[in-house]
């Protein structure tokens, strides 16, 4: 890459202004890259942002682990066939907290498959077993099928993240994956959508449903 | 855009295996202060409005984000599994500093913001394949005047 103008920041990907809820340091970033609009040549002038965002030096008591503040049952022994039961316990658990962080934010992430919580639960959770019906027609199987598994993800991190907390976006993606029958659904639909008759569905699974650095959940 | 040294190896050899060949020139404009600049910003994270297109497995497309738009109305339909959204969840601005530009041009630090805001897929497509976008994004902020736009890598 040649850009005439680079602003390198020490933050996490996903997170280019540094954190949320941080408007002073998200303004500190914005201006640090601006201000290279006004920097004398050549090109390219490259500069490195100094400081890191703000919770990412990790204290003491933040070692010992997150846990989310709403407890859930525990997964660890769930088979399959129980998944959607415990997810939809999970989704009633979780649902009060979702409904303060939605009204306390003003907004929510979810929505883009256009169908509850509930029915995207359902509808996971049938492709365990079969081809269903696309809840979403007006694009392809594979691709609801992604946006299904997305929204899921952001129902419940959405929820986790409703009481204040120090929740690093590992904790919260290791809680997903590692501690919740909705993670457990996905992991198991990565080895049934594999394989798959339906190449959207099987495209979704080699690498657009479980994070590279959650895979390790996928065993041999 | 964050460092490789920041991300796992995997990432890293992912980036580095990918096909990118390197630009022939390599431009340099200078233009006004800042507080006099026409700010636009393109992002990569695959926002969009709530009713728009969602953004496709590998969409070469681009959506329109309006300047005056509600930040409550973003929502990321990005392809890519490999980094973090719950920033985004709990506020638009950790990726699209919409909120912070509009405060910088209240208080006459940036000139002026543009009508329109753009928003790319950026994962799943190689280089030289997103290049017609990226050129007809090109004409589209020369069109709305726009002299600084800020490239929001995810």
């Amino acid at each position: 890459m040649r850009p005439p103008r680079f602003l390198w920041v020490p933050f996490e990907l996903g997170r280019p202004f540094g954190a949320p809820n941080e408007p002073e340091f998200q303004t500190m970033v914005l201006r640090t890259a601006l201000a290279l609009l006004e920097r004398d040549g050549p090109s390219p002038v490259l500069e490195d942002f100094p400081d890191d965002a703000p919770g990412a030096a990790i204290s003491e008591e933040e070692m010992m682990g997150w846990t989310c503040p709403i407890p859930l049952a525990n997964v660890v022994d769930t088979t399959t066939p129980e998944l959607l039961t415990a997810m939809r316990v999970e989704i009633e658990s979780l649902a009060p907290w979702h409904q303060l962080a939605e009204e306390s934010r003003g907004r929510t992430a979810t929505g883009v498959v256009g169908i509850s919580i509930e029915e995207i639960a359902n509808f996971l959770h049938a492709l365990l077993d079969s081809v269903p019906e696309n809840p979403k027609p007006n694009v392809p199987l594979g691709e609801a099928f992604r946006q299904a598994s997305e929204e899921i993800k952001a129902w419940y991190q959405e929820s986790a993240t409703a009481k204040p907390g120090a929740a690093t976006s590992k904790d919260l993606a290791d809680w997903f994956w590692g501690g919740t029958a909705a993670g457990r659904l996905l992991l198991a639909l990565h080895r049934v959508c594999l394989k798959s008759e339906d190449a959207g569905l099987r495209s979704v699974a080699t690498s657009q449903l479980v994070p590279r650095l959650q895979q390790h959940r996928l065993g041999g | 855009m964050v460092k490789l040294s920041d991300l796992d190896d995997v990432g890293v050899r992912h980036l580095i295996d990918k096909d990118c060949p390197p630009f022939e020139a390599r431009p340099w404009v200078t233009g006004p202060p800042v507080a006099q600049r026409r700010v636009a910003i393109v992002t990569t994270a695959g926002l969009h409005r709530r009713d728009d297109r969602n953004f496709a497995l590998r969409d070469l497309g681009y959506r329109v984000i309006p300047g005056d738009i509600d930040a409550a109305d973003l929502v990321m339909t990005q392809s890519s599994v490999n980094y973090d959204r719950t920033g985004f969840q709990q506020d638009v601005n950790v990726v699209f500093p919409i909120d912070r530009l509009r405060e910088l041009a209240a208080a006459r630090e940036v000139g002026e913001l543009a009508d329109f805001h753009y928003s790319l897929n950026g994962a799943g497509w190689h280089p030289h394949e997103i290049e017609p976008t990226a050129r007809k994004l090109a004409g589209l902020l020369k069109e709305d005047q726009v002299n600084a736009v800020l490239l929001v890598p995810v």
